[in-house]
């Protein structure tokens, strides 16, 4: 009897904090479906209707704001796993003097102050037309991506046996096939996911795009902050943005499930 | 390694048997990760000299002025005041966030159905950009579309104001940040969890031990490497927020919630007083950096003594 009853609050618990958890995602939902002339006085029971995400599409500008995310996102991972790649293989394999600094200088820049980072960036960027460019918010959002992929990486490196390395030497492979042939293929899982977390991260970035770019890259995420500060809020139409603008995170969530604790955690935990 | 053949030493081997682009071979490896954010940290350095100027953007020219702006800064009550306030936020939400995140992931941590499908579905919250998530709290909070307003009418509450009043405006950006980054903590206790192994319970429940008892002595030393980074990493971030708060108040109602990035913010991009901005931001910097150091020792030592039980 008490047992069942534990069980029974254990469960109810558990669904109170799901609740609160995903409540607010259906709420979106449901607010993205309703038509302005609805808003104020239904609840739940309301007619559905694709209005707000018509207007949406139609108006444009909201599909440029999310390729800009896409280009940026993007453009900032593949460029980190370039340098991350092997940046985490000289670290795992190699014993060199200052390795362990050198590999904690990567990882205190997610440690690093955002606005601290942009208050004298945003002087050199204008100075040298970095400024409301592709190029200067790709360069920037190094700082999210690539210490990410350096630790999570690093670890991956460290769990391959250095005999694999030598027999592909052996073999009579320069060194670089062996990096590209043997290692690579070895390290696929952990590249994919630590890749595609760091593009969740970089799409998640708010403060570089809002104080580092103007008009021309308006990422999503300051895209909508414009729907607050407007002076007529159409709140359907913002709830269609926002949920546009999550789709492919959720998505990539569930695509990297396994791999989550690893990568949030920097390779901390092996999960 | 000529010198070394006429005095008749043997030299050491690795440093003259190995040429020399053998030998720096990580160095040479890093490099390309280095330049490319050496780059970006130069600033973290020119930070430093910034903050002893009078620097605006208002005008072109701008003087050494000494410590000037780190006294005005410390003479400024706003300054300890936004202080208060950024660790009162980062105190009070990592510290809810760890609670509600260990005790959802104990009751996560078993083979039922529903626990399943939850661990799949919970982590949602975390993948969203913390500035859309106070857009969709705002949709729930608001007074004319919220649902929440509508339940709190429903119940005779009508003057809750969440985020305009002073008094809630921390309850509210704490609510969502506890939204947004409460699964990270539940994720890594359930790793934590996952990594036990099963003898030492069976025995503990053998010798009768209270569920309490099981797990204060058993699982929390066990588990605590993987609670201290959740910690760090909860910490260290909710130190800097600062999308949250911009979002849903900009630092509002009056100074509520003025934390030191804001406080930045605001000096540098809306009074354009880049040398006075630079100090707040240069204190929480040493903050986080100090904050880190001592945890991660607390979580090497904890990782040695969970390995030594």
């Amino acid at each position: 009897m008490k047992r069942r009853m534990l069980k029974w609050i254990r469960n109810l618990a558990l669904l109170a904090y799901a609740a609160f958890a995903l409540f607010p995602l259906l709420w979106m939902l449901i607010i993205s479906f309703k038509h302005d002339r609805e808003m104020y006085h239904t609840i739940f029971l309301f007619s559905p209707t694709l209005e707000n995400y018509r207007v949406l599409f139609e108006k444009g500008d909201y599909i440029g704001y999310f390729l800009n995310n896409l280009w940026v996102s993007a453009g900032a991972v593949i460029l980190s796993i370039v340098v991350g790649v092997p940046a985490a293989y000289a670290l795992a394999r190699f014993k060199f003097r200052g390795r362990e600094s050198i590999a904690f200088t990567f990882l205190s820049f997610r440690f690093a102050p955002e606005i601290m980072v942009i208050l004298p960036l945003f002087l050199i960027y204008q100075r040298f037309g970095l400024y409301d460019t592709y190029l200067g918010i790709i360069w920037v959002y190094q700082l999210l991506t690539l210490p990410l992929i350096i630790w999570v990486l690093r670890g991956y490196f460290e769990e391959i046996p250095p005999e694999i390395e030598y027999a592909a030497r052996l073999d009579g492979y320069s060194w670089f096939r062996v990096f590209l042939k043997t290692l690579v293929p070895l390290i696929k899982p952990g590249l994919v996911a630590s890749a595609l977390l760091s593009f969740i991260f970089a799409w998640n970035s708010f403060t570089f795009p809002l104080l580092l770019a103007g008009q021309n890259v308006v990422t999503t995420t300051v895209a909508a902050l414009q729907y607050l500060s407007s002076d007529t809020v159409h709140y359907g139409q913002m709830a269609a943005a926002v949920t546009i603008s999550i789709l492919p995170e959720v998505l990539l969530a569930l695509f990297i499930q396994k791999h989550l604790v690893r990568g949030l955690s920097f390779g901390a935990v092996k999960g | 390694m000529r010198a070394a053949a006429e005095t008749g030493r043997t030299p050491p081997l690795e440093e003259a048997k190995i040429p020399w682009l053998r030998r720096n071979r990580p160095y040479l490896i890093l490099l390309p990760a280095f330049l490319l954010t050496a780059g970006i940290l130069y600033p973290f350095g020119v930070a430093i000299y910034y903050s002893l100027t009078n620097f605006s953007f208002k005008y072109e020219k701008h003087s050494f002025v000494g410590l000037e702006n780190w006294v005005d800064m410390f003479s400024d009550p706003g300054f300890w005041h936004s202080l208060w306030v950024t660790a009162k936020y980062a105190l009070l939400s990592t510290g809810v966030e760890m609670v509600i995140g260990v005790g959802v992931a104990l009751l996560l941590n078993r083979e039922s159905r529903l626990a399943r499908s939850l661990r799949i579905v919970l982590i949602f919250p975390l993948m969203i950009a913390p500035v859309i998530a106070t857009l969709i709290w705002q949709l729930m909070i608001n007074s004319s579309v919220g649902v929440i307003g509508h339940a709190l009418r429903g119940i005779g509450i009508v003057d809750f104001t969440w985020a305009a009043d002073p008094d809630t405006a921390l309850f509210t950006v704490v609510l969502i940040d506890a939204w947004v980054y409460t699964p990270f903590v539940i994720l890594l206790t359930l790793a934590g969890l996952r990594s036990l192994p099963k003898a030492p319970f069976e025995s503990a429940r053998v010798d009768g031990g209270s569920a309490w008892f099981t797990f204060k002595n058993l699982i929390l030393p066990m588990i605590m490497p993987f609670l201290l980074i959740a910690l760090v990493f909860r910490l260290m971030v909710s130190l800097q927020e600062f999308s949250i708060i911009f979002a849903l108040t900009s630092g509002g109602p009056g100074d509520t919630l003025m934390t030191l990035p804001l406080t930045a913010y605001t000096e540098g991009f809306t009074y354009k007083e880049l040398g006075y901005a630079l100090p707040h931001m240069l204190v929480l910097w040493l903050n986080v950096f100090f904050a880190s150091r001592i945890l991660i020792k607390y979580w090497s030592r904890a990782q040695e003594r969970a390995s030594g039980v």
